[in-house]
């Protein structure tokens, strides 16, 4: 756990870099979140899958698997690797400020 | 040795649906945490990539004891397609993709999939017989080089 200040507000992530108290975050949040995942440029697609993981989170407690990602968010997973190559529902929860999805397919 | 897995090369040697599985999972969840991830289909392994065969890959009920069934009954004819029916409906209501499903999710992650020159040969297959998404035919020694740097998992 540590505390880190990303847009000029204090929030608490875990050790892996995810989001203790997801209602901290905000989208003003977003360029600074991703950028310290390698994304400097953010896309129209990368805000649709933003915050459809956001979404979902809030909906049902959790958030997607790359396959529910795919299936759902109305981007192909070939897409999805392409915006997010170091794992698309692990960097887009860490920057959509919600736990990391948990399930193996 | 860094504490993390940055790559890995997972072999799928046997033509059953559980021989088949874990080696599928284990790529998919590779690439999910954005590790480089290739797979090598070697022996009975090729059915899983093979156009004609891999929507029709069965679960053995002969030789597994863990399905704690009598061999005898497992070996009766329709057995082994009538466990796989239930096996793969149960799948199914898991969201586990089909085999075929699975292999060109696993293949649009950017994962390389790859046949063993051996095992081709030796079963008078070609490239043809293979879907679209495997990415060429390849020797023990080339899945080294392709391996190197990274973990090798033999399932």
């Amino acid at each position: 756990m540590s505390n880190t200040t990303i847009a000029d507000s204090d929030v608490e992530l875990n050790d892996e870099g995810f989001f203790v108290h997801p209602e901290q975050w905000t989208e003003d949040m977003v360029p600074e979140l991703a950028h310290r995942e390698g994304i400097d440029h953010i896309t129209d697609a990368h805000w649709q899958v933003i915050r459809f993981m956001r979404s979902e989170y809030l909906a049902k407690g959790t958030g997607p698997t790359v396959r529910v990602l795919g299936k759902t968010s109305g981007v192909s997973i070939k897409e999805l690797y392409q915006l997010f190559p170091k794992g698309p529902a692990k960097i887009a929860a860490k920057i959509a400020g919600i736990p990391k999805p948990r399930g193996c397919i | 040795m860094p504490d993390t897995i940055e790559k890995v090369s997972i072999v799928i040697s046997k033509g059953s649906l559980e021989g088949i599985y874990p080696g599928l999972i284990m790529a998919n969840g590779a690439r999910a945490e954005g590790i480089e991830a290739n797979l090598f289909f070697t022996f009975f392994g090729l059915d899983a990539i093979h156009k004609a065969r891999n929507e029709h890959i069965k679960l053995a009920t002969v030789g597994n004891p863990g399905l704690h069934f009598a061999t005898m009954a497992g070996g009766l004819p329709g057995v082994s397609t009538a466990m796989t029916h239930y096996m793969n409906h149960k799948m199914e209501k898991l969201d586990i993709p089909s085999i075929p499903e699975f292999i060109e999710m696993i293949a649009d992650t950017g994962a390389g999939l790859y046949a063993c020159k051996a095992s081709v040969d030796l079963f008078g297959l070609e490239k043809n017989d293979f879907i679209d998404q495997v990415q060429d035919i390849i020797t023990v020694g080339e899945f080294y080089e392709k391996a190197a740097g990274g973990q090798i998992i033999f399932t």
